[in-house]
């Protein structure tokens, strides 16, 4: 598994006495749509949140490419090539859609060299914001704060998708949506998955199984189980813990 | 940040031409109050690039306004104003990287405390220590109008309006200089950190160094500030560091508006203006002048440049006179 894109061993969060996120083993390369389920307060935005960097880890280790990226800020593992999207929208309400995602564009090597060039003549990262807002279909006009639901939704991959990263890490991109537009985001994300490393948080049992090419199953921060869907679908421990009976 | 529209940018160049002409229709006395005026619109200006341009509120900007002003006093006397200034504006700007590295580990209501407080650090520094001169002040030597060898004596009689032209060209500078950085890259992921640090740094801004830079430029912005104002009152004191002016250079900004360039330059102008009308009235100014922010604060929530988005024109006059 040393090609794998990102990896985690042993990764471990505690808050206080609990133990939000506990020995957790994970690793997805590119052309892979890993999803994270499990019920509410499994850990799965905990654990989403300690692979950005937003959280530092208690205890296990976080590789990027083969190199050792725990413990470090999240701005530079956003450097380092991990996008993420949050599960609650956010974005810069007061700003274009365009702005919000040429700022991500912009946000890729950053340096101080690059700081005073006049930033509506800076053709890379302009070029770069159109082709993300253009993948995951979403108009350049208006204000982030007046888009729908689902299209703030969209803006928030576009956003992560603008840095260019190797890994996505998407935290219930779905939340909130109309079916029609869930098969849209669908289509997208499969899309998405065949030149990143997708790893995916999500409620919706029969999305999740769609487009998921391997999944693993929180419980309690732990992992119940890991595999592909048709493993999990054959799991007692899932059936049991999980799923219920009518999987 | 909001930048004035064009007819906006026509009302201000209308009003630099007024306070240039100052010298054809104004006594000395009404021209050194023109300069203070503009020396504050410096200050407040520097202010703005923190709580406009990366939503961070210091309540100890002052400090370095004073370091500036200190530097005319710790300085060599008798060195042009070609070299006072940059170093006056340097100095701040050293000042200000330690205070903004340790202040930056902190957001919002304490980072007002903890700017506060080295505000105060750097007041009680000149306030008790030999290092300034004292606690009641120094007179110092203004520096020369000396440019590229010439040396340009200004007579007494003359020196307001010289000085007057001189701050005057200064602040059209700075508030060009801050119009242009605004719009670089560095200017916009200003304004997107003001907006939501959190999700530019999962983005990938290293916002701490950001804001930091943000810190440093508008110390060392308001160290031109300090020096000219020195060169103003050829006397500084400990006061010049305390928290009471950054006080005052806060609420110009509040007062013209903030996340708006021009907004601190219509605040300093009327706050100034404000003062000195109130003076003439009554000697309880202070009692007017807080009326007056009251009055601004609940009834004008955007400052006075938000007047010009619903009635153009209006505000900004009125407020030139007042200079």
């Amino acid at each position: 598994m040393s090609g794998a894109a990102l990896r985690c061993e042993g990764l471990t969060r505690h808050f206080g006495g609990l133990t939000a996120v506990g020995d957790v083993h994970l690793s997805l390369g590119v052309g892979e749509l890993h999803a994270v389920i499990g019920p509410n307060g499994a850990g799965k935005s905990t654990l989403v949140n300690l692979l950005s960097g937003t959280l530092r880890p208690s205890a296990g280790r976080v590789m990027l490419e083969g190199a050792d990226v725990t413990g470090w800020p999240a701005w530079r593992l956003a450097q380092a090539g991990i996008g993420r999207s949050f599960q609650r929208t956010n974005v810069l309400r007061d700003m274009s859609v365009f702005e919000n995602v040429r700022l991500a564009a912009q946000a890729r090597d950053f340096g101080m060299a690059r700081w005073l060039r006049a930033a509506q003549r800076e053709p890379a990262p302009i070029a770069a914001a159109h082709v993300a807002l253009s993948r995951v279909g979403l108009r350049a006009e208006g204000i982030a704060g007046t888009l729908s639901h689902g299209e703030l939704r969209l803006l928030e991959i576009a956003m992560a998708l603008a840095t260019r990263p190797r890994v996505l890490l998407l935290d219930e991109p779905l939340a909130g949506m109309g079916p029609e537009e869930g098969e849209h985001v669908a289509a997208l994300l499969k899309e998405l998955s065949r030149d990143h490393a997708v790893l995916l948080i999500e409620h919706d049992m029969d999305f999740v199984f769609a487009v998921a090419d391997t999944l693993t199953v929180m419980v309690d921060g732990r992992v119940l189980e890991q595999g592909t869907p048709a493993q999990i679908r054959a799991s007692a421990a899932v059936r049991e813990a999980y799923l219920g009976h009518d999987v | 940040m909001r930048i004035a529209s064009r007819s906006g940018h026509l009302l201000l160049i209308l009003a630099a031409l007024a306070v240039a002409s100052m010298p054809w229709w104004a006594s000395a006395y009404h021209m050194q109050l023109g300069s203070v005026a503009l020396v504050s619109a410096m200050f407040a200006l520097s202010l703005q690039l923190l709580i406009g341009g990366a939503g961070l509120v210091s309540l100890g900007h002052a400090g370095f306004f004073g370091v500036g002003a200190y530097a005319v006093y710790l300085l060599p006397s008798g060195l042009s104003i070609l070299l006072t200034l940059p170093a006056a504006a340097l100095l701040a700007a050293l000042a200000a990287l330690p205070i903004g590295a340790l202040s930056l580990r902190t957001r919002g209501f304490f980072f007002l405390m903890v700017t506060l407080a080295f505000g105060q650090m750097l007041f009680f520094l000149f306030h008790d220590t030999p290092l300034g001169g004292g606690k009641d002040g120094v007179f110092i030597t203004r520096p020369a109008f000396e440019l590229f060898g010439m040396v340009f004596e200004v007579p007494r009689r003359q020196r307001p309006q010289v000085l007057l032209w001189f701050n005057l060209g200064l602040l059209v500078a700075m508030y060009a200089a801050l119009v242009a950085l605004m719009r670089t890259s560095f200017g916009h992921a200003l304004q997107g950190i003001r907006a939501n640090e959190e999700r530019m740094r999962a983005l990938g801004y290293d916002t701490t160094r950001l804001k930091l830079a943000a810190f440093v430029l508008a110390g060392g912005l308001a160290g031109v500030a300090g020096h000219m104002w020195a060169m103003i009152e050829a006397f500084v004191n400990p006061e010049l560091l305390s928290w009471h002016r950054s006080a005052e250079a806060l609420l110009m900004v509040l007062l013209g508006g903030i996340g708006t360039l021009h907004g601190p330059l219509i605040g300093a102008a009327a706050y100034v203006g404000i003062g000195e009308v109130a003076t003439l009235l009554t000697e309880r100014q202070r009692l007017v002048e807080g009326l007056v922010f009251l009055l601004v604060v609940l009834l004008l929530p955007k400052g006075l440049a938000g007047l010009g988005l619903r009635r153009p024109a209006a505000p900004k006059r009125a407020e030139v006179p007042a200079e």
